[in-house]
């Protein structure tokens, strides 16, 4: 999406777009499909997520819900397709095919845009991570459709289409776009902008093989190598259930230390506001929001961060969030459930020792 | 070897006001920058110049005034500077903006050489997709490599080159053909300074300027609004949570208050203390 709230130009392009007029070639493209995202064998959770969202599209829509999964071992394939109906899938393509081993656009995109073509899907969702954004991209264009990234809501409008929702010129607003005369609909979600569903043990579905016409001599690109990121050093923020974050109101790179040493009491991970990234203060890696990672925590702690809206919207999805704030006016107390105003870097030891207390107390007993 | 870096021309988004009653976005006196992002894939381009030798064109679609950018961009080194404008261009999404840019891309390689090399940052901070890069290669059938954050080797020779991509759980090194389009990755190098004599010769540069008929559009169709599968219905502001913050109003010493916001903390939310606990016992065994 490039300029989403420039008028319309009045002479110059038209409105040809805005009123449905589905053409009679995509009237028979049906059903909600997930493309599955496995690197190394491991399912990425959002595809999961994406499977939980694509659930209830689909119900609302009457139709089914498929999901792709591709790579080089069918094994692991199968077990992935398990994995896809007991979080709500009713079909799988499986695609397996040596030459799947590694991702590489060339050959996924061909794949995807392969089945997409046999199969004829109405709504198409990929995660917005690096290969979800990579794919999605040239799968979009190779079919000539519509696409709408990093999206944070979706839903069924009153005439069936895909209404998709995103945050536009850098969170301040929010956009709904529709892809109303072209299939399929696609779009891109974050991991963790949904939540995780329910999964049914046991749950199964209908599995089509599919056999991808790839020629590994014809693929120019090769894999040469992978190294692996050390999960010691990764931030696990995406998937922590306690986040603790700091921002520019902690004044110093050792004031940040009291953030760390809460999170080390708290068992949990620590992030902050993108201020304390451009500072040196934290990797990118660690930054919460817009730009850096969207998390979901049962707990989410704000030390001295406004709360502006590109913070927001990483942070929305927390069950519970504390903010401490000398500003009895900052922004974050606008979203937070709980809210102290107070100086964080005198709150935030105390806060730690109390807690450690309570904590070890509590572990004596049990 | 002949290089394209496209860029584009954003609001600098830290700027942007909504207007709290219409809802929209408040543009005037909102100053323009080069798309963050892009500096990164425009200073690799240059150090490939530096080391291999390369003409570096800068690439940019939009209104006029965009030339500014491309000027900051012939500035910082960049050889050429082509601005892609046309009113048939506006409300372009990301199909009709890649559609247009690899009409121009062509003819940037027909005047001026086939590139080996076209460079996209990873995303915009106006448009935020990120797809116009991955756009651009499918349509040209260039290879795609995205979110590079090194180049290991061109090889000119052989036609080849090695990079390193970032990829959700660790590095990719992979070798394709050129020619290709890469999409930097951020922080991957810092944009070199201008000189005052660059400065100077990009303010009497040639801003090479080409409508959608100059770069062979014949359907108008495949542009701007029109050429856009996607329609924005709705623009909105996020609403408000219904219910604002408890604010916990503790008094005395510092102790004192911080079991205060323990207790209003587990009071709310029963099942956090549960969590904590579970938590807090697994950290410390
Ligand atoms: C395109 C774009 C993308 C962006 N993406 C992100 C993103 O992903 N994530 C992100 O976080 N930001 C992002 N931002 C930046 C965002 O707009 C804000 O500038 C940023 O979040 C502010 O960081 P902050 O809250 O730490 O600092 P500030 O806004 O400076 O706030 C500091 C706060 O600390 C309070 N304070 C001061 N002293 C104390 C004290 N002793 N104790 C307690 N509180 C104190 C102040 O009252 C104030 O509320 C983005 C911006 C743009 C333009
Ligand atoms: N109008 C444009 N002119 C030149 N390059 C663009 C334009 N729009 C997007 N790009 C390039 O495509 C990249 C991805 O943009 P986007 O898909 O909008 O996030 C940007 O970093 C730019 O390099």
């Amino acid at each position: 999406m490039a300029d989403e709230t420039k008028p319309a130009p009045a002479k110059a392009g038209g409105r040809a777009n805005t009123k449905k007029e589905l053409p009679e070639h995509f009237k028979a493209y049906k059903h909600v499909w997930v493309a599955v995202e496995i690197e190394h064998g491991e399912v990425h959770s959002v595809s999961f997520e994406l499977l939980g969202e694509g659930r209830k599209l689909a119900d609302k829509r009457g139709v089914e819900l498929a999901a792709v999964v591709m790579g080089d071992d069918r094994a692991k394939l199968g077990a992935a397709a398990e994995a896809c109906f007991e979080y709500g899938a009713d079909c799988v393509y499986i695609a397996c095919d040596p030459a799947l081993e590694h991702y590489r656009n060339e050959t996924s995109t061909q794949v995807l845009t392969d089945l997409v073509n046999t199969y004829q899907p109405e709504i198409l969702l990929l995660g917005a991570t690096n290969l979800g954004r990579d794919l999605a991209g040239s799968v979009a264009t190779t079919l000539k459709t519509g696409l709408t990234a990093d999206s944070t809501e979706l839903a069924i409008d009153e005439d069936g289409s895909l209404a998709a929702t995103r945050p536009t010129f850098g969170g301040s607003l929010l956009c709904t776009i529709f892809t109303l005369n072209f299939r399929p609909q696609m779009a891109t979600v974050r991991p963790r902008v949904m939540a995780m569903p329910e999964r049914t043990e046991g749950r199964i579905g209908r599995i089509v093989e599919f056999a991808p016409n790839i020629i590994e001599d014809d693929v120019v690109t090769k894999v040469l190598d992978f190294i692996a990121d050390r999960d010691s050093d990764k931030a696990a923020l995406p998937y922590a259930d306690v986040v603790v974050a700091g921002g520019l109101g902690l004044g110093s790179i050792e004031n940040f230390q009291l953030v760390k040493e809460l999170a080390a009491v708290l068992g949990a991970e620590y992030g902050g506001s993108r201020p304390l990234v451009q500072k040196g203060w934290i990797t990118s890696d660690r930054q919460i929001g817009q730009t850096g990672k969207t998390i979901r925590p049962k707990l989410y702690i704000a030390a001295g961060i406004s709360g502006a809206i590109q913070h927001r919207v990483g942070v929305e999805g927390a069950d519970l969030i504390l903010a401490i704030n000398t500003d009895p006016k900052a922004p974050i107390f606008e979203f937070a459930h709980l809210g102290i105003v107070a100086d964080a870097v005198t709150l935030l030891p105390a806060l730690t020792q109390a807690f450690a207390r309570r904590l070890r107390v509590n572990k004596m007993a049990s | 070897m002949h290089i394209v870096v496209c860029i584009k021309q954003v609001p600098d988004s830290a700027q942007i006001r909504v207007h709290p009653v219409t809802n929209t976005i408040m543009r005037q006196g909102v100053p323009t920058i080069i798309n963050p992002y892009d500096l990164f894939a425009l200073e690799e381009a240059l150090r490939l110049k530096d080391t291999l030798g390369a003409t570096v064109t800068a690439l940019c679609m939009g209104p006029p005034t965009a030339a500014e950018s491309l000027r900051k961009a012939l500035t910082f080194g960049a050889d050429r500077a082509v601005l892609l404008t046309d009113r048939y261009f506006a409300g372009s999404d990301t199909l009709a903006t890649s559609y247009a840019l690899s009409m121009a891309l062509g003819k940037i390689g027909a005047d001026y050489g086939t590139p080996e090399i076209v460079f996209t940052g990873k995303q915009t901070i106006d448009g935020d997709t990120a797809q116009v890069g991955p756009g651009i290669a499918s349509r040209l059938n260039l290879n795609q490599l995205t979110y590079i954050s090194r180049i290991v080797e061109t090889d000119l020779e052989r036609g080849t080159i090695t990079v390193e991509r970032r990829a959700e759980t660790g590095t990719q090194v992979l070798a394709t053909k050129l020619p290709v389009l890469i999409t930097m990755l951020e922080a991957t190098n810092e944009m070199r300074r201008g000189s005052i004599e660059k400065a100077l010769e990009a303010a009497r540069a040639e801003i090479v300027t080409w409508s959608a008929a100059d770069v062979g559009i014949e359907d108008l169709a495949k542009c701007g609004l029109r050429g856009s599968p996607t329609i924005v219905k709705k623009v909105f502001a996020p609403s408000a949570r219904s219910e604002k913050a408890e604010m916990i109003e503790a008094e005395g010493n510092l102790e004192a208050r911080a079991n205060a916001v323990i207790d209003a903390l587990f009071a709310k939310a029963p099942a956090v203390e549960d969590d904590l606990y579970a938590q807090a016992v697994h950290h410390y065994v």
